[in-house]
């Protein structure tokens, strides 16, 4: 009975912690799929966050920052695609220097924010579903992000396999050149991928800025994005997966909360570490176990404007 | 209607073209974060007046730049080797920690050592743990593939909290009032400065080091190697080169130059360890050797170039109030333009009719 009451809360805080990554990562399955390697999840993240925020500071309605926070998330990750899908820059450095840019942007832009707060949201129980035991308080009992988060893998699930776009967006990153022998225009689902895998990752912003704090500071996203680009390998490129390694993650950031908070003999600096150890060792894990290659074959490759 | 056509180029830009292309991109992206001063209400013009001046108009201001410049330079040496093979070490910055720390380590235990025996011993336990902190992707990569960038990054992190641990811990100065730094190290562990200026003897090992990373691509094999890989893996492959040992090998270089910097940067700038030496020159070191397209010389200019961007940016700061991240800023925009700049070595626009 005893464990029950601490197991219970700490996965819900799991849950809670894990979300935003869960966003940024089913953003990046749904970018790489298409062939696009964004590694500017960071910068895409943290912009969403502050736009979030500031939209929701303005118009006192979380729901309007909510919905900022995807399109500037959009909107950041479109840098990229101008970058790599009109001039064929380098997919790597380009998210990178998307990373960078972002992290500046948002530390220019936020800092009268520092330390202010904006209307966020606030645990809604769900009714007869909250009251189930044990599972009730892990999954039903948050935020209304929380509970848009887990609409999102199934439906990913069935773009994929049973959408004709789904199929066309998996096509461009597979083989780019019979997708565009088959006639469809490869670069306009990459851009679709782009967007829209950005406008999630401005989502996955907005819950640390909206739901897990309603307050500004800088450094928010604390390398988030980077441990997204990392689950997409984990999760072999599938949504369920995704969800599976978003609450692996959001378990261990709950846990070193709480042993922090428990003032343990061990140096906050060592607690800190544990997500990043943590996010090497399941890419170790997820390279040891692989039998069959998954990434999209055309994944970071550039398609060559056509003669 | 006019519409614009791109063709591949039969033969590669002229060298006057990339300059034209590169000076158009740094002109672009100086003009966008112009407008970024423009919305925070920072007079524009004023402002990158203010930049330049604070970088390079003056002796105080142009030392600072190339006291800057050293750390940058030797860590983005080391990342230009490790994307020749096209490795992407984004790690830099972690190894920069390690190197702080290795030095630190030996600093601290044979503080007694004449000058001439504890130097070299720093700079070793530098390059050992910095190259050792890149051995590690190197190998997971060699043996399981594990993604070199993610791995990378995340021992930053690592790195990062670890140094925090041992400022904040175990070699924490007790006469520092709580401020998380080691005690300062013994004169025999100080790198000097160059007669009368603020620039340390750490350019001169940036001067050996250039050198001889630029002849080890121009005159041994292993250097040709690495080329033939980065070039084309598959080609190099079957013609038998060492691909895997290579990985190591250009990580480990690469990781022991950045943590030569991190020796550098304890033992000259600040003469001990905290954790305020952690500020970036990691990235910018990325951002350094895509602009020099991996080339020693080039690295050497645009790392004094960056550096006097961070110098300059200070000085906004501290005349216009603009925040510091600004410089963030604009190496992430000169960094997609010059990117973007890139599509003009390989393809031509052709203007005509539809």
């Amino acid at each position: 009975m005893e464990i029950i009451t601490i197991i219970i809360p700490l996965l819900a805080a799991a849950v809670q912690s894990g979300t935003p990554i869960l966003y940024a990562t089913l953003g990046e399955i749904i970018t790489e799929k298409s062939g696009v390697l964004n590694l500017g999840v960071e910068g895409a993240m943290i912009i969403g966050a502050l736009a979030g925020f500031i939209v929701s500071r303005y118009t006192g309605s979380p729901v309007l920052g909510f919905f900022a926070a995807g399109i500037a998330g959009s909107f950041a990750t479109s840098i990229h695609g101008v970058v790599c899908l009109w001039f064929q820059g380098n997919q790597v450095v380009s998210g990178l220097a998307l990373t960078i840019l972002g992290a500046g942007l948002a530390n220019y832009l936020g800092t009268s924010y520092v330390g202010l707060s904006a209307p966020g949201f606030s645990p809604v129980a769900v009714p007869l579903l909250s009251s189930i035991p044990v599972l009730g308080p892990i999954f039903f009992n948050h935020d209304i992000l929380v509970y848009i988060s887990y609409c999102i893998p199934p439906v990913m699930c069935l773009f994929f396999t049973s959408t004709r776009f789904g199929l066309g967006l998996r096509a461009a990153g597979e083989y780019p050149a019979a997708a565009t022998a088959a006639g469809l225009n490869v670069l306009a689902y990459r851009w679709f991928g782009i967007l829209v895998g950005g406008f999630l990752m401005g989502l996955g912003g907005a819950y640390l800025s909206l739901a897990y704090t309603h307050l500004w500071t800088t450094n928010l996203t604390g390398g988030r994005g980077w441990i997204a680009v990392a689950l997409v390998i984990f999760a072999f490129w599938r949504p369920g997966r995704a969800v599976l390694g978003a609450y692996l993650f959001g378990s261990v950031m709950a846990l070193q909360l709480r042993l922090q908070a428990l003032g343990t003999q061990l140096p906050s600096s060592i607690l800190l570490m544990l997500p990043y150890v943590l996010t090497v060792f399941v890419l170790v894990m997820s390279s040891w176990r692989k039998k069959t290659n998954e990434e999209p074959a055309a994944l970071g490759v550039n398609v060559e404007p056509a003669d | 209607m006019f519409h614009i056509r791109i063709t591949k180029r039969q033969e590669p830009l002229s060298v006057g073209g990339s300059c034209l292309v590169l000076l158009s991109a740094l002109i672009l992206s100086l003009l966008l974060s112009g407008l970024l001063l423009f919305f925070r209400g920072t007079p524009p013009v004023d402002g990158i007046v203010t930049l330049f001046q604070g970088a390079f108009g003056s002796r105080w201001a142009i030392e600072d730049s190339i006291l800057k410049a050293i750390p940058i330079f030797l860590c983005s040496l080391g990342v230009a080797i490790a994307f020749r093979l096209q490795i992407w070490n984004i790690g830099a910055e972690g190894q920069f920690a390690l190197g702080a720390i290795g030095a630190t380590w030996v600093a601290l235990s044979f503080p007694q050592w004449p000058k001439i025996a504890l130097l070299p011993a720093m700079v070793l336990a530098a390059a050992v743990a910095g190259g050792g902190w890149g051995m590690i992707p190197a190998i997971l990569r060699q043996r399981l593939k594990t993604n070199e960038i993610i791995v990378t990054l995340m021992m930053n992190y690592i790195a990062i909290l670890f140094l925090e641990y041992l400022v904040y811990g175990v070699w924490k100065d007790p006469t520092s009032f709580g401020f998380p730094m080691t005690p300062e190290f013994s004169e025999q562990a100080i790198v000097g400065k160059i007669g009368t200026t603020s620039i340390n003897w750490g350019l001169a090992h940036c001067l050996i080091l250039g050198v001889l990373v630029w002849g080890f691509f121009k005159f041994t094999r292993t250097g040709f190697e690495v080329k033939a890989c980065g070039d084309n893996v598959r080609a190099a492959r079957y013609a038998g080169l060492p691909y895997d040992r290579l990985v190591v090998l250009v990580m480990v270089l690469s990781g022991a130059l950045a943590g030569w910097a991190g020796f550098l940067e304890a033992s000259a700038t600040v003469n001990r360890l905290q954790p305020s030496i952690m500020v970036g020159y990691g990235y910018t070191a990325i951002v350094v050797a895509w602009l020099a397209r991996l080339h020693p010389l080039s690295i050497g200019i645009a790392s004094f170039l960056l550096a006097g961007l961070r110098v300059g940016v200070e000085n906004m700061q501290l005349d216009l109030q603009v925040p510091a991240a600004f410089g963030g800023i604009i190496e992430g925009l000169i960094l997609l333009t010059v990117l973007a700049g890139g599509l003009f070595t390989h393809y031509r626009l052709i203007r005509g009719k539809k």
